[in-house]
């Protein structure tokens, strides 16, 4: 399982790149405020995926230390957003995310 | 060679996932798709030796957020109708400054030299033992502080949640 001996770490970043921004797209593309979370997950994933194959190919402990607490933070995220969205679904009685542009210029 | 080609597999599969995550209609394919995106970046973590990570991003993934996702899905009843559309030119502007950004994510990164990689690459960092070691040792402190994290996103999620707030 020498998997630094074959693949680049170019192959990596190559990867890692085109998740982050398939994520863009969707958080960009969509309109479903849960779907747009769902694609910011992947963002993180990708930006995850990257530590560790860097924490791996420099023989580094730190990074993967770091993953660990980039999960910890999505978990706390994905459970206070989640509330969030059913906090607008009752309120607007949509997850559209163009009913909230109160704000907007 | 067989990890290669894993490796390959695993790209294919993350890469083509993520774009039905993004582009069907019914969100709960999304979910699902997303769902099948993690196990393979969990076989991406097998690959790159890193088990402990690996068991952790599906028990916590996999087996927490997705939960709670398909939760939410079932709870609101989202399916193909009730699906807000977006207009064509938003859409089309949308996968463009999308592509934009992959391709100069990847004309940065492509030229960079990866000169300090280290030939005795230690196999073992991502076992369980060692990442316990550094965890406990020298991040004792922000480990303690995210579980206040923790604490706070759960006061959070229960005070959003209620039904008034006076």
């Amino acid at each position: 399982m020498e998997i630094i001996k074959g693949i680049p770490l170019t192959s990596y970043i190559l990867l890692c790149s085109i998740l982050f921004s398939i994520g863009a797209i969707g958080v960009l593309y969509r309109r479903n405020a849960l779907v747009i979370f769902m694609c910011i997950e992947l963002m993180l994933n990708s930006s995850n995926l990257l530590l560790v194959a860097f924490s791996r190919y420099f023989s580094d402990t730190n990074a993967q230390v770091f993953v660990f607490f980039i999960m910890a933070v999505a978990a706390a995220e994905v459970s206070v957003g989640l509330a969030i969205l059913m906090m607008v679904y009752r309120n607007t009685k949509t997850t559209d995310i163009d009913a909230l542009n109160k704000l907007k210029f | 060679m067989m990890s290669q080609y894993l490796f390959y597999f695993l790209t294919f599969v993350a890469i083509f996932c993520a774009l039905l995550v993004v582009f069907s209609k019914n969100p709960i394919y999304s979910a699902l798709f997303l769902i099948v995106t993690f196990f393979a970046t969990a076989g991406h973590y097998f690959l790159l030796n890193a088990q402990f990570l690996a068991a952790v991003h599906v028990i916590v993934y996999a087996g927490a957020i997705m939960v709670l996702f398909i939760y939410v899905i079932m709870m609101l009843n989202l399916n193909r109708e009730v699906e807000p559309h977006k207009s064509t030119a938003i859409k089309i502007a949308a996968t463009v400054c999308g592509c934009i950004l992959g391709l100069v994510l990847v004309a940065a990164l492509r030229e960079t030299e990866m000169s300090a990689i280290s030939e005795y690459s230690n196999p073992g960092i991502g076992l369980i033992e060692r990442l316990g070691n550094v965890l406990f040792g020298a991040y004792m402190v922000p480990f303690e502080i995210s579980t206040v994290l923790f604490l706070s996103a759960m006061v959070g999620a229960v005070f959003l949640s209620k039904k008034s707030i006076h």
